[in-house]
């Protein structure tokens, strides 16, 4: 496969469930993927997978034309996969600032140039004035910022987002959009599990739709959103 | 700039450590001999907290073993003055390394096989008490009866082989205290302190920034090791005893631990509080005792519990944080 | 040696090891519901053995009788410890929970030596010299008697967790927290029930094992150890582990004892710890952590 990043018929057990079936799709270079589906869909066990949390029972994960299938999580991430967390873990008793800076220590051994580059992808991502504030103060938003903004540290060529937009207001939203479409335009790859089909629809090049661990449609977001199997299992008629 | 609670030096702690540095430097001058000697042991624990706060307050390891590495040390460099004359410094360089192979084994043990937590602090205690039992056994280093290192003079100041007057232990301990808070001062301000406290923190989130844990915490605790394990040679010099019950025995253990938890864990003051806290009220509590005439076994203990009880519940972050907040050393970002 | 003596000594090790198993059995409730280290445990206990000792050389009261009273009164120390002290550190990092009971386990030793005195006591009960012969083997009548306590009150603990309201709510708040608080469980009341049992345990066990060896203040922290070996080599969230991580200790010690130096009996039981530590850490009977 001489894809940018591809899955190959990806599957994962946990005892009698059937988490993700048999999935399989790939991302060109640059592109703006969305997984979309209802919860339970295996769109976070996918992530998982990808990311090295998780291994795949079945399947073929690739990068670059490199397999990373079973790879622990900080070997996926050095290779260039980031990654964010559904549920937000950022380093609670650390600083802003200090938190960005353990993402970009990652390429950047010397202190001092990690740091401008901490300050950088603070900037980029609003969080710059509240560099001083210590993690666990932080608003939900804030700290969504912040997730995405140590992923981005890392210098990824992929950067996998797991719901980061859940729990934003509107305004919130189109502000990571944009954010989002900004780095995207410098090159970076960008793979998101959404629910937030506002998001999607603004952002993702193509979307895959899970339902019950399986895929159910792939492609262009008008498209994809019209098929009726995916109506029928996750949109309903008047979602957009 | 490094976080708050996961303290470097705060802007006008810069000033307090002068302050302090310097009384140190003088302090022989003007106390007497006991008080010298109750000033080593705060330093010692001081030292030794500093040490075993790398593992703990930096990688987030629970060690309750840390004799170990004192006793390995001490015997180590013990062994090699007593059955081959060869002086202290030089048996740093072999008692280092064992304590380090002995860190570098139960870390591997552990963090291979996943023993993390409560499990983790219960695996030290038991190498501890192995090693307590096992040099009990162990005849080259006098077994149970005690190994005995020999002083031909109190006089005379021999640096090179540690034997002399307890100025010059008090000044070599002295060194050896400021060299260790320099030391953790310069980790934590690397790129190794940043991983260690993202480890700390949070050690899945810190491997999905691409931090190889294992090996992050192995350096943690062959450090720690290895610089307990100078204390442990300074400790063979300075006493010239060593009984495997006293020096393996899980109370040094918690002794070792209750100076940085106390003055506060992960941070760089807090072991040093720690100690001429602990120390001294320790002192004064048997001096307190023995004016009112209450000096019974066990009676300055169960006061030092009843502190250790209050400050563990007022203040489970330990003193300094504390301190620096209601001293106000920090400017406020 | 002939096998006779080694028979014995490891009937004599099985027996003292249910004692062990039921003391170890508080440890495990306690750590299995509230999760709390309780690093006291040997201490409580200790205290245990001084009032078995205080109410016999006063009274001529047997331990074995006093059991009960003596449970009861470290029932209330354990659940004013949970109530009073503990509860709010059950959310708190393992070695802030360390430490407070570290606090507590020191004041208790050192009260203990300020009242008793570093000299050790013991009970000399009528029976103290009786022993019972099973063919070749031959027990001291304390030892049987004792296990045979230790098997009664394990079996009533098993009880009250399986069949009573109690019980059962207890290990709801084991299994799933946030559920037992939905359901409406007041699981700060139940944690130091909980603890309160898990002492009385001990104090029951306390009370068997004061007809075996002697006291003296620093056997607490020993104790703690030993009960935290056999929770984790048992299985945690066990109770027959419990019991069996007792007798597998304890036959362990008497016989390392018997074929090697009496001091190495602990390294044995330390070995199995590493073992279990890192090949099987939920222990011989625990579940695996998912």
């Amino acid at each position: 496969m001489s894809a940018f990043f591809a899955i190959n018929g990806v599957s994962k057990r946990f005892r009698g469930l059937l988490a993700v079936d048999r999935v399989s799709c790939e991302v060109a270079k640059g592109e703006i993927f969305a997984v979309i589906g209802p919860n339970g869909a295996g769109k976070t066990t996918l992530f998982n997978m990808i990311a090295g949390a998780l291994r795949p029972d079945e399947g073929q994960i690739a990068f670059q034309g490199e397999r990373i299938e079973g790879l622990r999580p900080d070997e996926v991430c050095r290779r260039g996969i980031a990654r964010t967390f559904q549920i937000v873990r950022p380093f609670p008793m650390l600083t802003v600032e200090d938190n960005v800076m353990v993402g970009a220590l990652l390429r950047t051994p010397d202190v001092a140039r990690a740091s401008a580059q901490t300050h950088e992808v603070m900037r980029r991502l609003d969080l710059f004035d509240k560099r001083g504030r210590v993690a666990k103060s932080l608003t939900l938003p804030d700290r969504k910022r912040l997730e995405v903004a140590r992923a981005l540290a890392t210098s990824p060529q992929l950067l996998l987002l797991d719901e980061v937009m859940a729990g934003l207001r509107p305004t919130e939203t189109d502000r990571i959009v944009a954010i989002l479409r900004e780095l995207n335009a410098q090159g970076l790859t960008i793979l998101l599990i959404e629910h937030v089909m506002r998001a999607v629809m603004a952002l993702a090049d193509r979307v895959l739709v899970l339902h019950h661990g399986a895929q159910i449609a792939l492609g262009k977001p008008e498209a994809v959103t019209r098929e009726p199997a995916v109506v029928e299992s996750y949109l309903g008629v008047e979602a957009l | 700039m490094i976080s708050r609670l996961t303290q470097g030096v705060p802007k006008r702690g810069w000033i307090l450590l002068a302050m302090l540095l310097i009384a140190l430097l003088v302090a022989p001058r003007f106390v007497n001999d006991y008080l010298l000697t109750v000033l080593i042991l705060i330093l010692y624990f001081a030292y030794t907290g500093q040490a075993w706060n790398i593992m703990m307050g930096f990688a987030g390891q629970l060690s309750l073993g840390h004799a170990i590495y004192v006793g390995l040390g001490a015997y180590t460099a013990a062994a090699l003055y007593v059955h081959f004359g060869v002086g202290p410094w030089i048996g740093l360089l072999a008692a280092v390394p064992v304590a380090m192979a002995c860190g570098a084994i139960i870390g591997f043990l552990a963090f291979r096989f996943g023993v993390a937590g409560v499990y983790f602090a219960i695996l030290t205690i038991a190498f501890a008490e192995f090693a307590r039992i096992g040099f009990d056994h162990i005849r080259y280093t006098g077994g149970s009866a005690g190994f005995f290192l020999p002083v031909a003079q109190y006089t005379t100041n021999d640096l090179w082989n540690l034997r002399g007057k307890p100025v010059m232990f008090y000044y070599v301990i002295l060194a050896l205290t400021v060299a260790a808070f320099m030391f953790c001062h310069v980790l934590l301000r690397s790129r190794i302190g940043y991983f260690w406290l993202a480890i700390r923190e949070d050690e899945e989130a810190a491997r999905a920034l691409g931090i190889d844990t294992f090996r992050y915490k192995m350096i943690a605790v062959v450090i720690s090791a290895g610089m307990t394990a100078v204390a442990g040679v300074f400790f063979a010099f300075y006493y010239n005893n060593l009984f495997p019950e006293q020096v393996f025995h899980i109370s040094r253990s918690i002794e070792l631990i209750l100076a940085p938890i106390i003055g506060g864990i992960g941070t760089l003051f807090g072991p040093i509080l720690g100690a001429f806290l602990l120390t001294g009220l320790s002192e004064a509590v048997t001096e307190v005792l023995h004016a009112i005439g209450f000096d019974f076994p066990g009676a300055k203990q169960v006061f030092y519990g009843i502190c250790l009880l209050i400050v563990v519940v007022a203040l489970p972050d330990g003193i300094w944080p504390w301190l620096v907040r209601r001293l106000g050393l920090e400017r406020r970002p | 040696m002939p096998v006779d003596i080694y028979l014995n000594v490891a009937v004599s090790g099985l027996l003292t090891g249910l004692v062990y198993g039921l003391m170890a059995l508080g440890l495990s409730v306690i750590f299995g519901v509230v999760r709390v280290v309780n690093f006291a445990h040997g201490e409580m206990m200790t205290i245990a053995m001084y009032l078995a000792i205080v109410l016999f050389s006063a009274f001529k009261l047997d331990p074995l009788v006093m059991m009960v009273p003596i449970a009861g009164v470290l029932f209330a120390l354990g659940y004013v410890m949970q109530a009073g002290l503990i509860n709010p550190f059950v959310d708190r990092p393992e070695h802030s929970q360390f430490m407070l009971l570290v606090a507590v386990a020191i004041i208790m030793v050192n009260v203990l030596l300020l009242l008793f005195g570093p000299d050790a006591r013991s009970v000399q009960t009528s029976y103290a010299f009786d022993s019972f012969a099973f063919g070749r083997i031959i027990v001291d009548a304390t030892k049987v008697y004792a296990a045979g306590a230790a098997i009664v009150v394990s079996a009533a603990l098993f009880a009250f967790f399986k069949f009573s309201h109690v019980g059962k709510a207890i290990r709801a708040c084991a299994d799933n927290y946030t559920g037992a608080l939905v359901v409406g469980l007041d699981v700060k009341q139940l944690y130091a029930l909980t603890f309160g049992l898990g002492a009385a345990c001990v104090g029951a066990a306390g009370s068997m094992l004061v007809l075996i060896i002697d006291v003296t203040p620093p056997l607490g922290p020993q104790y703690t150890l030993l009960a935290f070996v056999i929770v984790i080599v048992g299985g945690l969230g066990s109770m027959p582990g419990a019991l069996l991580g007792g007798v597998l200790i304890g036959m362990t010690e008497a016989l390392a004892g018997l074929l090697f130096t009496p001091s190495a009996k602990s390294m044995f039981a330390f070995a199995i710890l590493v073992l279990v530590l890192l090949f099987r850490p939920q222990g011989i009977m625990g579940k695996r952590a998912s």
